[in-house]
């Protein structure tokens, strides 16, 4: 039987078996953020290790730095202090560090590929779950803890188990107006929040050869949601021609060699796996959540389950989501009342999602009494935004136009909501208290989804509110 | 550097009732902005345990004085779910918790758990409903993780639990911190180093 990709990248990764069993891994790149890596530096130095192989760690801000003030020092003290530890741990390590100054700052699994760092049949971990964005590109990557980092920096290799690989077709054609959000959030929903465990998702099927990189990565992105530790999408030609020239991708006859390596490490057209899953594209609409994870999903146009025809392991979480939420069962989704908006995150913070987004509100206006937030992803993406005209039409639209950063996509930084706030949310998570009011409510959707509600001041049907017809 | 070997923990117990407890409940992330895990104890489970309009102390079984003394957390399924913060294992750990039995955990949570030393073995939900409410009744009474036997032991007898056996015998061996047999590897990591055509 042939092999997948994971199976090609795990066995050209293996440096040896350790004593229990697992496999000690090697790690092609490291991203490392503020928040996961100073620790694992510090554990580092009390040990009297230093990081083996700088120039495969890339380090970034994201997490913590404000989206509206440059400044510095931070008016909050305690994010000054993280971010002088990544400056203070890159430079005395020689690590690569994208600093705010630099105009390549900006979210971690942003960067890594806008960069061309991420590549196909690499592994790449980071101390943040969302790593699994950049299997995107055919990497296997996957997030870590921080003792692993501390395992990553001093070996450049970690402990892991093998996972198995799931295999999930996505078959036919996405209906207009229906997105790679609601394509994974409709994954979720039919799998679970841990269907995935124990897995790496490998995604393929017409659907997904038809997406974009961009579309791919908010894809891979959630698989994590999904309980799936990594998830991949066979490098191909979309792959190739989006990684060219980027300023780490291979270069005039290295580019040829990579490009012949990568084709050969895709999942062979027989090759095996765990198990196989399929999905129609023509079952698949806008998907927005109604509840405290994000494999609690609806289409638009359907009601808040009732609690009873749920599966027994689902109600509990269920019951709890529905007070949480305040919401009723039988209740329609849409029209649902929202006070914010954010679009933004490694989820859907890079430049298609903008463009979408800024499409769609052009020559209108954010409804009365919703505070609206667009946040690019990267310094580059921002750029890019701006020459496009895109943070006018927002601005114009009503829309805060910001600077990079995660955001109010976990609120560590001052965007937050306040209360019992409901937003509307182009992220990934929607928690008990994610969006840093402990009791506030988030409602995952895609960018033009978040734009629809944004200028209805409610949950609304993209398709009607901006007449998106094939 | 020879660590303990782990092959069983025990203590009181304290139910966190509930399924999906995910790491933004386990610390919220306001409290991740901190250059070392020292201070974290303090704030784990932070929103349950305190009242967000009041800020008064709920009636959480993580605030009831009967628990006060827990060092084991009882929880549902797909425990740790959510973000890779070793944030949530490490406040755990600081809030004094050794161990967590449930019927079952998000995979970055238990890699991160048994690589701190903590236990945590899954039971049957009709053995966490058994166990929850013994220590209900009897918030005193000793529980037993035998990771040899691989059972639950508690006052009125026993469970039986699992774990994914890699993580066991590290636990069981004292090889749960995997730093210094990695390092022992660096020539072999060398070698795939060099074998690799990227960076
Ligand atoms: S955008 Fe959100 S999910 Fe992504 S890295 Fe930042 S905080 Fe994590």
């Amino acid at each position: 039987m042939s092999k997948n990709l994971y199976e090609k990248v795990w066995d050209a990764h293996t440096v040896a078996e350790l004593s229990d069993g697992s496999t000690q891994l090697f790690i092609g790149a490291h991203l490392i953020h503020e928040v996961t890596s100073p620790q694992a530096f510090g554990m580092l130095e009390e040990k009297g290790l230093t990081v083996k192989y700088p120039q495969r760690t890339f380090a970034t801000v994201d997490h913590i730095v404000p989206t509206n003030e440059t400044e510095e020092p931070y008016s909050d003290p305690l994010a000054q202090e993280m971010i002088d530890a990544i400056r203070r741990n890159t430079r005395r390590h020689g690590i690569t560090f994208f600093d705010t100054n630099t105009g390549m700052q900006g979210v971690v699994h942003i960067v890594g590929p806008e960069q061309g760092i991420t590549q196909p049949g690499m592994t790449i971990v980071c101390g943040d779950s969302h790593t699994s964005t950049h299997g995107a590109f055919g990497a296997i990557a996957f997030g870590i803890g921080t003792s692993q980092v501390r395992d990553v920096l001093a070996t450049q290799t970690m402990k892991m188990g093998k996972l198995k690989v799931r295999r999930i077709n996505v078959n036919g054609t996405l209906a207009p107006g229906v997105t790679a959000k609601d394509v994974i959030l409709h994954i979720l929903k039919e799998l679970g929040v841990n269907g995935g465990t124990g897995y790496a998702y490998e995604y393929g099927g017409e659907v997904i050869d038809n997406l974009s990189m961009e579309g791919r990565m908010t894809i891979c992105n959630m698989s994590i949601e999904g309980g799936a530790r990594c998830g991949y999408i066979n490098p191909d030609e979309t792959t190739f021609a989006y990684l060219k020239g980027r300023p780490y991708a291979p270069k005039k006859e290295a580019w040829d060699a990579a490009v012949k390596h990568w084709e050969a490490v895709a999942s062979a057209p027989d090759a095996d796996y765990d198990d196989v899953v399929n999905f129609d594209a023509a079952d698949i609409a806008p998907t927005v959540t109604w509840g405290i994870n994000p494999g609690q999903g609806i289409q638009i146009n359907e009601t808040i389950p009732t609690v009873s025809t749920l599966p027994e392991d689902l109600q509990s979480s269920a019951r709890e989501a529905l007070e949480y939420m305040d919401f009723q069962e039988g209740q329609p989704i849409e029209g649902t009342p929202i006070d914010v908006v954010f679009i933004g995150s490694c989820t859907n913070g890079r430049l298609s999602d903008l463009q979408e987004a800024a499409e769609a509100v052009k020559g209108r206006k954010v409804a009365e009494g919703v505070t609206a937030l667009a946040v690019p992803g990267s310094q580059i993406v921002a750029l890019e935004a701006e020459r496009l005209g895109l943070d006018k039409i927002f601005t114009d639209a009503g829309f805060q136009w910001r600077q990079a950063g995660c955001s109010m996509c976990l609120a560590m930084n001052p965007d937050k909501l306040v209360g019992r706030q409901i937003c509307a949310s182009t992220s990934n998570r929607n928690f008990k208290g994610r969006q840093g009011s402990p009791t506030g409510r988030t409602i995952l959707m895609s960018p033009v989804m978040a734009a629809a509600a944004a200028v209805t001041g409610k949950v609304s049907d993209a398709r009607k509110v901006f007449t998106i017809t094939g | 550097m020879a660590l303990e070997k782990i092959l069983r923990r025990s203590g009181k117990a304290v139910p966190v009732v509930g399924d999906d407890i995910d790491t933004d409940r386990i610390i919220p992330a306001r409290f991740m902005k901190c250059v070392t895990f020292d201070g974290l104890g303090e704030y784990m489970f932070y929103d349950v345990r305190f009242d967000p309009d009041t800020g008064k102390k709920t009636a959480h079984n993580l605030n009831d004085e009967r628990f006060k003394e827990a060092s084991i957390i009882i929880s549902g399924s797909n425990f740790g779910c959510g973000s890779s913060r070793e944030h949530a294992p490490q406040a755990i750990a600081k809030a004094g918790f050794v161990a967590v039995i449930a019927e079952g955990y998000a995979e970055i949570f238990f890699g991160n758990s048994t690589q701190l030393g903590i236990p945590c073995v899954n039971v049957s939900h009709a053995d966490r409903l058994k166990l929850s409410q013994a220590v209900e009744e009897d918030p005193a009474q000793e529980i037993i993780i035998d990771l040899e036997k691989m059972v639950v032991r508690y006052g009125a007898g026993e469970v039986p639990c699992a774990m994914r056996e890699a993580n066991r015998q590290a636990l069981m061996s004292g090889d749960w911190d995997p730093l210094q047999e990695l390092i022992d590897n660096a020539d072999k990591a060398d070698a795939v180093a060099a074998s690799l055509n990227y960076i």
